[in-house]
């Protein structure tokens, strides 16, 4: 009735974390214990039998990440979440609770490079097998579904390009075959984009990124939009039929629309072991409660940034969706109007050599593999991140010889200008 | 989506809004209840049913299983009935652990009680407006398509420890309930 939905800002600071239940703390404490206390015999047994709700021990829920795992199911939208080790725990426990050997998933080929590797060598052993599709094309997708599709998967922002993803367009096919639509979240964070709202049904984050922000500490999340009924379907057992680990449970009856991120808990984190550690969660929260003011002068430097580049002689092309000539500025105005993000690639002119020369003339710009610090980042995609893909294959994901990408932080954008123009100038 | 919890200057009206519950009617009622009829109680420890009776008791309500498959037995210590007419004495809530379409005859044998139930809850997933709209007319407060245990969990805290989004902001510290500390309680300070 008046029960408002609050803002963004105040979700930012405030969700999943009430002052401390037994001394009042009012920032999130650190739980650094591997194990929890029972309250009595019958207690700890309702614990292990998913009868209670509480903590056991810190590889399957600790506290400090669960105002995490809350904090991030709030920014953006979904039910419930998952805090894991790493962004690629987040994708791995995913795609264990949805797919059995001999599955398959349709996938955009624009994706971090590690994510390929993920898919393309990792999964195989598991018999997981991907198809790939083309962000720019959501037909292709539909033409890459066969009987064994289990899921599909895109990022909102595809790093490195700035790829604008039709998440609605995507989404829809989605629905048409009855697939659940995962999307990466990473580039865009819930302050820019909002893959819920576009037909998302679980979203995945590298933590590391843009949400933490500064540089410090990897972690992953996922987050369960609630919109996917598993209960009753086949195709997917974890959710849908009786767990033998749990005395016959059936996970995605009793849990409801949060039924996924508790089989993502009690099935993979449980099993599989990638725990976040609490002491990162604590770093992770603190990052997020600057998130929508980080993201906005991420987003504007960046722009910034990007209008200079492409007006600069020794640069052949700036790939950013903020451009108006971009060709993505289109979606990007649908899906991200406050902004288009940090991350975007230019070409130059001089190509690979140019490239090399230019990382190691930048001042203020650390040359390393992240996005999403405070700090501003560079690095040579084809040479670092993206170097054990094919040719073929790196062109297709935006990271050919001649690319540079950035990821703009939060300093003085005059200064970030003046650093590329003294290096541009040495190059 | 209810989220932060503002005061409701609004009395509520007997015909709810069944598709958005306010987090007060939902309280008012798990804070009010004490004895609980579970209709479509189940011997099956892996059952949500089973789970959702362990987890009231856990809490303090004095919970009643009803099925006429296992009447006379003992579930959880406690005695099951066949039916909501063979339960002695006076009954609080009729909570409903059967599909939406029972859910109408099983209202219907609640308002044939004596005293009448305060509440009549049917479970996450069954909704049957036609019998909510019997049991209003009555005087009845009825919540349908939630679960007691989620929403217990919702507003005392407890929930979050699973990483729910539980759609509750506070600058209030939450109240432990009972020994330990893995027990939270609905009397938390608004």
């Amino acid at each position: 009735m008046t029960d408002r939905l609050p803002g963004f800002n105040t979700l930012a600071i405030h969700a999943g974390a009430a002052p401390d239940a037994a001394t009042g703390a009012r920032a999130t404490p650190i739980y650094q214990t591997t194990s929890f206390v029972f309250d009595d015999v019958d207690h700890a047994a309702s614990l292990f039998g998913l009868q209670a709700f509480g903590n056991i021990y810190s590889r399957i829920g600790n506290p400090t990440c669960a105002v995490l795992e809350e904090r991030i199911a709030a920014l953006e939208g979904g039910t419930a979440a998952l805090a894991v080790a790493s962004g690629h725990a987040a994708e791995f426990l995913v795609f264990h609770t949805l797919l059995q050997p001999g599955d398959e998933f349709v996938a955009a080929k624009q994706l971090y490079g590690g994510s390929i590797n993920q898919f393309n060598h990792s999964y195989k052993n598991f018999g997981w097998n991907v198809a790939w599709a083309n962000a720019d094309d959501p037909a292709s997708f539909e033409a890459a579904i066969t009987p064994k599709t289990k899921a599909i998967f895109v990022e909102s922002i595809a790093n490195p390009g700035g790829v604008i993803v039709d998440l609605q367009a995507i989404a829809a096919i989605a629905k048409k075959h009855r697939i659940p639509f995962i999307v990466d979240n990473t580039m865009a964070t819930p302050y820019l984009i909002k893959p819920f709202e576009h037909g998302a049904d679980i979203i995945v984050h590298s933590a590391t990124k843009f949400l933490g922000g500064h540089g410090n500490s990897i972690g992953g999340l996922i987050v369960d939009g609630g919109s996917f009924n598993f209960a009753g379907d086949d195709r997917y057992p974890m959710l849908s039929k009786p767990r033998p680990e749990y005395g016959g449970m059936v996970l995605g009856e009793t849990f409801g629309n949060f039924g996924f991120a508790i089989a993502c808990r009690v099935l993979g984190l449980r099993d599989l072991g990638p725990a976040l550690s609490p002491f990162n969660a604590f770093l992770i929260i603190n990052g997020i409660e600057t998130l929508p003011l980080r993201m906005q002068r991420h987003s504007d430097n960046a722009l910034a940034v990007a209008e200079h580049l492409a007006q600069h002689s020794k640069i052949s092309w700036v790939s950013y969706p903020g451009l108006r000539s971009d060709r993505y500025h289109n979606l990007a105005q649908q899906y991200c109007p406050k902004g288009a993000g940090a991350v975007f690639t230019f070409g130059l002119k001089g190509g690979y050599e140019a490239g090399v020369k230019l990382v190691s003339n930048l001042k203020l710009f650390s040359h390393l593999a992240n996005i999403g610090d405070t700090r501003s980042l560079v690095i040579h995609p084809a040479s670092t991140t993206h170097r054990q893909l094919t040719d073929e294959q790196k062109t297709q994901a935006g990271a050919g010889p001649e690319v540079v990408r950035l990821s703009i932080g939060i300093e003085d954008k005059e200064d970030l200008i003046d650093d590329l123009n003294q290096a541009l100038d040495a190059a | 989506m209810m989220l932060i919890e503002l005061p409701c200057p609004i009395p509520y009206v007997s015909r709810m809004n069944h598709d958005n519950y306010p987090n007060d009617y939902i309280r008012g009622i798990l804070q009010s209840v004490k004895t609980i009829a579970l209709v479509g109680a189940s011997q099956n420890p892996a059952r949500p049913s089973w789970i959702v009776m362990k987890y009231l008791l856990e809490r303090g309500y004095d919970v009643i299983p009803i099925n006429p498959g296992i009447a006379g037995h003992e579930l959880l210590g406690k005695k099951v009935y066949g039916s909501l007419a063979e339960v002695p004495g006076p009954i609080d809530m009729v909570e409903i652990f059967r599909n939406s379409e029972a859910a109408g005859p099983i209202t219907d044998e609640a308002l044939a009680l004596q005293p009448l139930p305060k509440v009549i809850w049917m479970q996450l997933s069954v909704r049957n407006d036609e019998a909510a709209a019997r049991a209003e007319a009555k005087g009845i407060q009825v919540v349908m398509d939630r679960c007691p245990k989620i929403e217990f969990g919702r507003l005392s805290g407890e929930i979050s420890w699973q990483g729910v989004n539980s759609r509750m902001l506070s600058a209030k510290k939450p109240v432990l309930s009972g020994k330990g500390f893995q027990k939270l309680s609905l009397n938390r300070p608004r």
